[in-house]
């Protein structure tokens, strides 16, 4: 007889325990599925300065806020429940309120966990995304505009941002002034998508691992081999002649023919045609 | 069971309205000074305290960090850095000393909350019963220590009620108000305090804290209870009286050595014949002189 209420209670107890471990698991499944989900972090949601790589980030940051509090600038939130960023961790969204990259970094020094490295000592060190020129079509300065604004609002201007000064083939005789990142550089703070004259942004700083491409390891860049060398490893460097006038020089930088205006001009027929090939061709023409 | 009065009628004919209430109304007071004092400064501008439950940062030199976050954090693989391992280290040791469950009853937001769903359940009558094993919060506590482990995050933050509903009023609340009325709807409908006495793993995390704690409830005057079981209808984890209280003749000392205890204090508020006091694990005997100048006292207030 008490063997058998022993089998009974046991019985129970076991069924029980099945019962609570397997409704934990589900649990723990479902809790797991959404984790991953939430691991998927929006290109508009950038991490503060010094962040982990965003699968650490996650496993570091114990969602304190102390980071935000710090910020003199209000540019950190703390991810709220619905948001897609994971519930508690800290962003800021670049167009809303970018990081003024503060030199102190207090964002940095707040954090308990080192969810923040505190390794990055110079804010301008910092990598919290890169800026992309994500609309060409916009973009005014790519219309032919001087808005450059963005360009002069970079905390690291002609270093993270530089303006490249190209023919403007629309029009024929003006330039276009092309914003250039570089990510040698640009530590995504966001000023620029922020001061954007556009209703929405042409220029906007994406994570690092969307906006940067990677080259094969073996490639190498033959002008840079070449410097190295100290002269070039394939062909033997042929000097290119062209028979110009006094005075006229031709720059192979890209700034094509340049006249020196000291030179008083050469009397006699115009010194040079419409057609310019006919002017670099000039005394080659019995060859 | 059905009660032939009140609960904590008589203590409160005897004790009068304070004495009869004494240690809910000092446990609210720690409860709402708490976050007052979090909230000090987002509303008021006083940066007193900084941060969140999960770690704080008070008068810019007291660091306090959450054990169990931090927990999760090394299952998940990161070595945090010595200010959170410190704020750890000092939450860690005093709730050894207080009891870890003193969080969940002098600390813990969301005490209010299931405590508001036990006062209606009781009062509208709800007698639902979802069975429910007190320990799936171990259970629950496992999971999400092998989640952060399996995910490499910190997965139950996610959804963690009891730091949702302190950084929703801190820090802003987006959805969250919707958990925190799913934890409330829980305790109301569902099973008699469903989310602190069963599930909880932050609770489970501090009870196992304060396993070994000094400062307990002892029922010291266990000799003049007259059954009329209060105690057992007021205490939020009332598996844990029993033993103390009535154990006299199996040779079990009269202090609550259960580390599921909360050390609310209810059941001294609630007790007409002063049965429980505070008191150390250590001293085991029921007639101490603590007790007896407890007596005196009582008789001050009745």
């Amino acid at each position: 007889m008490s063997t058998n209420t022993n089998n009974a209670a046991r019985r129970r107890f076991l069924v029980d325990m099945a019962r609570t471990a397997g409704g934990v698991a589900l649990f723990g499944l479902g809790l797991g599925l959404y984790a991953r989900q939430s691991a998927a972090l929006p290109a508009t949601a950038l991490r503060p300065p010094g962040a982990l790589a965003e699968t650490d980030f996650l496993g570091a940051c114990i969602r304190c806020g102390l980071c935000v509090r710090d910020c003199p600038y209000n540019t950190l939130k703390l991810a709220e429940l619905g948001e897609s960023v994971a519930t508690g961790t800290p962003y800021f969204i670049a167009r809303a309120i970018p990081c003024e990259m503060c030199e102190d970094i207090p964002c940095v020094v707040a954090c308990p966990t080192g969810a923040l490295d505190k390794n990055l000592q110079d804010i301008d060190d910092a990598r919290m995304g890169l800026a992309v020129l994500a609309d060409q079509e916009t973009c005014l300065n790519f219309l032919g505009l001087r808005c450059d604004v963005c360009y002069r609002v970079c905390p690291s201007i002609d270093k993270a941002i530089t303006l490249d000064v190209q023919h403007n083939p629309r029009s024929g005789h003006h330039s276009r002034f092309i914003p250039v990142v570089h990510s040698e550089h640009c530590t995504g703070c966001g000023k620029c998508e922020q001061a954007c004259v556009l209703p929405v942004a042409a220029i906007k700083v994406l994570p690092m691992h969307l906006a940067k491409g990677a080259a094969a390891e073996h490639y190498r860049l033959g002008w840079e081999e070449k410097q190295k060398a100290g002269g070039s490893l394939v062909t033997p460097d042929k000097e290119r002649q062209f028979n110009l006038p006094e005075g006229v020089r031709y720059d192979y930088q890209g700034e094509g023919v340049i006249i020196d205006e000291r030179v008083a001009p050469v009397p006699g027929p115009v010194p040079f045609e419409d057609d310019p090939l006919k002017t670099l061709n000039r005394g080659l023409e019995n060859n | 069971m059905t009660r032939a009065h009140a609960i904590g009628a008589e203590a409160l004919a005897l004790k009068g309205r304070w004495g009869a209430r004494r240690w809910l109304l000092l446990r609210r007071a720690s409860q709402l000074s708490i976050l007052a004092l979090f909230l000090l400064g987002p509303l008021a501008g006083v940066w007193w305290v900084k941060g969140n439950l999960n770690s704080s940062l008070t008068l810019d030199v007291l660091p306090l960090t959450d054990p169990y976050v931090l927990l999760q954090g090394l299952a998940a693989g990161h070595v945090p850095e010595s200010a959170a391992l410190i704020g750890a280290l000092i939450v860690a040791a005093f709730y050894f000393l207080v009891g870890g469950r003193a969080y969940c009853a002098w600390v813990c937001p969301v005490n209010i909350v299931t405590d508001a769903a036990y006062w209606l359940r009781e009062r509208l009558g709800i007698s639902t019963a979802t069975r429910l094993s007190n320990k799936s919060r171990v259970w629950i506590l496992a999971m999400t220590l092998v989640l952060a482990a399996v995910t490499g995050s910190i997965a139950w933050e996610l959804i963690n009620p009891v730091s949702m509903l302190h950084r929703g009023l801190i820090f802003g609340f987006g959805f969250a108000w919707a958990v925190v009325l799913g934890v409330f709807l829980l305790d109301l409908l569902v099973s008699k305090r469903a989310w602190c006495g069963h599930l909880c793993p932050v609770g489970a995390f501090y009870g196992l804290l304060g396993h070994y704690s000094p400062l307990r409830i002892s029922a010291a005057r266990r000799e003049n209870c007259n059954d009329c079981m209060d105690c057992y209808a007021v205490c939020p984890e009332p598996q844990v009286i029993r033993p103390a209280l009535k154990g006299a003749d199996k040779g079990v000392g009269p202090v609550i050595l259960d580390a599921q205890c909360t050390n609310c204090g209810r059941c001294i508020d609630v007790c007409s014949k002063d049965v429980f006091r505070f008191g150390m694990r250590f001293n085991q005997s029921t007639h101490s002189h603590s007790s007896e100048s407890l007596s005196s006292k009582t008789e001050v207030w009745s």
